[in-house]
């Protein structure tokens, strides 16, 4: 089997997924493209070398439809010859990405293939796909479909996570972004975007807010007590009986940020990395995804890492930094307790409850962000993984060369 | 055509008179669907008529589907594939006869003169134009899901379209009748006018429409059905919303339900004609399906031939209640004297003091508060309710009661005692009842000199809302005690079951198996939420633990006090009862009218599991799957509704069933008890019983007549059961 290495990754920094943010006057497919052309860019990349784009984008309708991975890599302006395809696997869309893309350079069918995600909330809200999973009711009852706030909350429930719990690790996100911020952790990976006159847009992740104390996210509120109260909370205790209520404990400040932004990772052969005239910074080792149960959505992360551990033929002490997506503080408490894993190792340089999570670029963006803490700590293999929707978990693990 | 008149009039307007012969209400069968069709094709095939107007020639216009009818094809030979093939057929007659009516060219006007429900409004609605007669009694809508089926004649899809999908799924779910007012303000109906004028009204609009009047809104090409649209973002949320709210209210223990909520969702965004077949074949699968079956018998059936008194002695004179005594001025009490009064009967209400006997008063100033709040009409004036009601300490103004209920505490010796007093006071003739909920009528009867002219008569709370009255024969009662009893219920609106005497009688005997099980589960370590889940899962109105704050954990215990008493056994004779002694005896928790029982009631909140119930019955670690749970709910109860039958305490399945519905709720989606078992077949339902038995004990043990159908695979109704009286 060939070897699949990563040569490099950069992302955009993640404006706030509002009217009022940095890039909501950006379009996905500018917001794609910038961040291919800057792949080229910085590469010198002769993009006719370049077999496909697989780019992640969980709402792919509006300005996000019609095949972004095509359309983005021609509006870059890559040879006409660079396929493109947009991928969903809802939350973890741009590491499965990723993993599309090594798994065609592993099984020796493409030489080199960018892997990378775009989502621009604020143009394209959350939800805008519908989609039969939720309002057919059929498949609703069947599944028993709660959204994933709710299925946050529920996790916080069974395994008893406070509300100062919750909050207690989204101060410490903060503080963590805050740090790798101050101190030019992502400098190597994140490109600013500008306008057509070349002024900056966005040079930093605007959604931060590192003055965050356990007193200002005590007094926020629950955010989804009342959709729980309309009948979500009933349908999650149907699912969960062993539940008499549910604890609400997450709200803005300890979820995920609602943001904008792309990302995008080289990957290719050794051989191919010749004819680039690049050095490998990384390898795939090993990716899977898997499902649980769909009902509490988002304790897939655990059991995809115990299955690609074991495929990989690794244990939690093998592996020097891990990353999970930061979509609610209770996500990553449960990862942390289910593997007993060293929260110093976790999400070293802060997450998505700090920077926001772009859903369609965020597994995208881990793996960059990750591949450089391990140069910059001189460390040799993290794991990458984010809860993902209807239950399923996705994972990667990258080691140094 | 011999379920109705054909007229031609001068204009060329034709008035199909449905009047289907040696019926008192029209319906839809097989003989008047094909007469409808003749005459629509007569309409459309005759060119010198333009149009035509549907009326009926009864005081109502369309009763619905013919039950019989439809159940009999529902019953038929054959897999459910093939029964459910027949449904389907016959559903597709009526479509392709209303869709005749919307795409032949003429127009065809409902000229609803009376009520029209169900298959009956679902014609009106496959109709040009609805017009109905100014009179705010008629009963307009679609019942359907109230009785364990949904519509399937076209009315969840044109509903759907005239509506907005989840509009039409709200109306049809709840399944209320409107009035022609109500109807007429969301679109239903296009017009009300005078009775005497419908027909006129009919034939001047047919003239003076034109062709494009004619024309459905859905048979325009680029229709949109108004309201939510699932394909879009507002629209899906509202639709998850929707299902959300679907499986708190239902539990999805209701197969009709769910049906009609994938009827309407698959229904939307397709044609009409193709969504008709959509709806069709939901409808046929679920008519054959047990669900439906049990519950169309139990709450339509049996529901109305229990509300015919089918069971009063005959011979025996109608007699009204012109005053009434009540003993006791408590919840049960002052309800009782409410709705008495209410129905416009003097009553007496006696206590042990006048500040207690008035407490009567209060409580009905409090339920018309209540129902005005609720945007209830309270009638008669409130005033005029109180000024039939006198509360007072002394018996004697019992003088010339005919009939004294006693309401007092679940206590023989204060029974005794009450019963003798008022005794003492009455008429040859008059009847005294009691209102207990557990102690025999026999042993109560024991000290009275008129041991024949006494009743159970157990009224359920709150007594203005349940609609059941169990009326308890003693061995003394005479049969005109027992006709008098049910004249009474008929005066009041309650609708009366009637039972023999035992401890508990039915309702009680059978209920109170529920809560002691949920006990035994508590002290098993089961941990409290998976058992109060299991029984709202279960499809019981209320949790068990919740329900035992309710009942009273006080009354509970003053029940297996007297009942240990009576029979001379120890007490607590299992964990359940020595539960119930702790939380009243040591912890001096009652429930929730003193604001802490297995729950606190923390006010202005929402009640919480109290904390120390873990040091009374610790959680086991590992915890049994809530399925389990859920069966062993449901059977501890069928199986005592089983002992009721054999031991004649409930006389017939039926009795049992719709006793079970209207008494405490029993998971409605079976049936009731006898149904359940029915369903599960005898074999299946003893086998859980033995499984039971051996991990909990000798209360699961089937009985003998169990034990027998296990055997024989006889079920307890009969397969043309569903006869409609």
């Amino acid at each position: 089997m060939e070897e699949c290495f990563i040569y490099d990754a950069v992302r955009t920094p993640r404006g706030r997924g509002r009217p009022d943010g940095a890039l909501h006057e950006v379009p996905p497919l500018d917001l794609a493209s910038h961040i291919l052309k800057a792949l080229e860019d910085r590469n010198s990349l002769d993009t006719s070398l370049v077999d496909d784009v697989v780019m992640g984008c969980v709402m792919p309708v509006g300005d996000q439809g019609s095949n972004v991975g095509r359309i983005a890599a021609l509006n870059a302006g890559y040879a006409e010859t660079v396929a493109g395809v947009q991928v969903n696997r809802y939350c973890a869309s741009g590491l499965e990405a990723v993993n599309m893309a090594a798994a065609q350079i592993k099984s020796g069918q493409s030489d080199i293939v960018i892997g990378g995600g775009v989502e621009s909330m604020s143009r394209v809200p959350m939800g805008a796909d519908a989609g039969g999973w939720f309002t057919d009711p059929e498949i609703a009852f069947k599944t028993y479909y709660t959204p994933q706030g709710i299925g946050a909350d529920l996790i916080a429930t069974k395994w008893d996570f406070s509300r100062e719990d919750v909050d207690a690790y989204a101060v410490e996100s903060q503080r963590r972004a805050a740090r790798s911020w101050q101190e030019g952790r992502f400098a190597r990976s994140v490109v600013p975007v500008l306008d057509d006159l070349g002024e900056i847009l966005l040079d930093r992740d605007e959604h931060m807010r590192p003055a965050t104390t356990m007193q200002n996210l005590a007094s926020l509120k629950p955010a989804f007590a009342a959709i729980g109260e309309m009948g979500y909370d009933a349908v999650a205790i149907q699912r969960y009986p062993e539940v008499l209520e549910i604890n609400h404990v997450h709200h803005g400040g300890n979820s995920s940020g609602i943001v904008d932004g792309a990302a995008a990772v080289l990957l290719g052969t050794r051989e191919a990395g010749r004819r680039m005239g690049l050095v490998p910074r990384a390898r795939i080792r090993a990716f899977s995804s898997i499902g649980s149960e769909p009902s509490i959505m988002l304790t897939g992360p655990e059991k995809v890492t115990r299955k690609l551990l074991a495929r990989a033929g690794m244990t939690t002490a093998d592996i020097d930094l891990f990353e999970i997506n930061e979509a609610f503080a209770s996500v990553v408490l449960l990862y942390r307790q289910q593997l007993d894993l060293d929260p110093e190792k976790v999400n070293v340089n802060g997450g998505a409850i700090a920077m926001g999570h772009p859903l369609g670029a965020t597994g995208a963006m881990l793996v960059g962000t990750v591949v450089d803490e391990l140069e910059r700590a001189d460390l040799n293999t993290a794991l990458i993984t984010l809860c993902v929707g209807a239950g399923m978990g996705t994972a990667t693990i990258i080691e140094r060369v | 055509m011999q379920n109705l008149r054909f007229d031609v009039d001068t204009d060329g307007i034709a008035t199909i008179t449905l009047d289907m012969p040696g019926r008192s209400m029209n319906v839809l069968n097989s003989s008047s669907i094909a007469d409808v069709r003749e005459a629509v094709e007569k309409v459309l095939s005759d060119l010198t008529i333009k149009g035509a107007v549907l009326t009926s020639g009864k005081p109502s216009f369309i009763a619905g589907a013919d039950l019989d009818w439809l159940l009999a094809l529902a019953e038929a030979e054959g897999s459910d594939l093939v029964r459910a093939a027949t449904v389907y057929d016959a559903v597709m007659e009526l479509h392709s006869i209303t869709r005749r009516m919307e795409t032949g060219g003429k127009p065809f006007v409902a000229a609803i003169n009376g009520l029209s429900l169900g298959g009956g409004f679902e014609l009106c609605l496959g109709c040009t134009r609805r017009i109905v007669a100014d009179d705010e009694r008629i009963q307009l809508g679609l019942p359907e899901a109230k009785v364990g089926l949904f519509p399937g004649g076209g009315g969840t899809q044109r509903l759907s379209r005239m509506l907005g999908p989840l509009r039409a799924l709200e109306l049809i779910v709840k399944g209320k009748a409107m009035t022609p007012s109500d109807a007429c303000a969301i679109g239903l109906v296009d017009q009300i006018v005078p009775a005497n004028e419908i027909i006129e009204s009919a034939k001047s609009w047919i003239l003076s429409s034109a062709a494009e009047d004619w024309i459905k809104p859905w048979d325009v090409k680029g229709f949109k059905a108004p309201g939510d649209d699932p394909r879009t973002l507002e629209g899906s949320l509202a639709f998850a919303a929707a299902n959300a709210r679907h499986r708190k209210n239902t539990y999805c223990n209701y197969p009709n339900l769910d049906a009609l909520m994938k009827a309407v969702y698959d229904g939307l965004n397709v044609p009409l004609d193709t969504s008709l077949r959509i709806e069709a074949r939901y409808f046929a699968r679920m008519l054959v399906g047990d669900a439906a079956r049990n519950m169309v018998r139990t709450q339509f059936v049996t529901l109305q031939k229990v509300s015919k008194f089918k069971r009063r002695p005959e011979h025996v004179p109608v007699r009204k209640v012109a005053k009434l005594g009540v003993l006791g001025s408590g919840k049960m009490g002052a309800g009782i004297a409410h709705v008495a009064a209410r129905a416009g009967i003097r009553v007496v209400v006696i206590d042990r003091d006048q500040a207690s006997a008035e407490r009567v008063y209060e409580h009905v100033r409090e339920v018309a508060t209540g129902e005005a709040k609720r945007g209830n009409l309270y009638q008669p004036a409130v005033e005029e309710v109180l000024g039939r009601i006198t509360a007072t300490t002394d018996y004697s103004l019992l003088g010339d009661a005919d009939l004294v209920i006693e309401a007092v505490f679940e206590n023989k010796a204060v029974k005794d005692d009450v019963f003798q007093k008022a005794e003492a006071m009455l008429g040859e003739d008059a009847i005294l009842a009691s209102n207990t909920s557990t102690i025999p009528i026999t042993s109560l009867s024991q000290m009275l000199w008129r041991p024949r002219n006494f009743i159970g008569m157990h009224f359920f709370s709150p007594v203005e809302r349940m609609a059941l009255l169990e009326i308890i024969v003693g061995e003394q009662t005479d049969p005109g005690t027992l006709a008098f009893a049910m004249d009474f219920a008929r005066q009041i609106r309650k609708t009366p079951i009637v039972v023999n005497d035992s401890r508990g009688f039915y309702t009680s005997r059978v209920f109170l198996t529920y809560i002691a099980e949920a006990c035994e589960m508590l002290m098993e370590g089961i941990s409290p939420a998976l058992i109060e889940n299991a029984g709202l899962m279960a499809g019981m109105p209320v949790a068990p633990l919740a329900l035992c704050d309710e009942v009273a954990l006080d009354l509970i215990h003053s029940v297996n006090l007297q009942t240990a008493n009576d029979l001379g056994r120890s007490h607590p004779a299992n964990p359940a009862e020595a539960l119930i002694m702790r939380m009243v005896e040591q912890e001096q928790r009652f429930g929730k009218k003193v604001g802490k029982g297995f729950y606190d009631y923390p006010a202005g909140k929402k009640k919480r599991l109290w904390d120390e119930l873990v040091e009374i019955a610790p959680s086991r670690p590992e915890q049994p799957d809530v399925e389990a749970l859920k069966q062993r709910l449901l059977v501890i109860q069928a199986l005592e509704a089983v002992r009721c039958l054999e031991e004649n305490v409930v006389v017939s399945p039926e009795d049992a069933d719709v006793g079970a519905y209207l008494g405490w709720g029993f998971a409605p989606w079976t049936g009731g008890p006898i149904s359940y078992i029915d369903t599960l077949g005898p074999e299946n339902f003893v086998a859980l019983c033995r499984k039971f038995e051996l991990a909990h004990g000798k209360r699961f043990a089937p009985t003998p007549g169990l034990l027998q159908r296990a055997t024989s695979g006889v079920r307890y109704y009969a397969p043309s059961a569903l006869k409609a009286a």
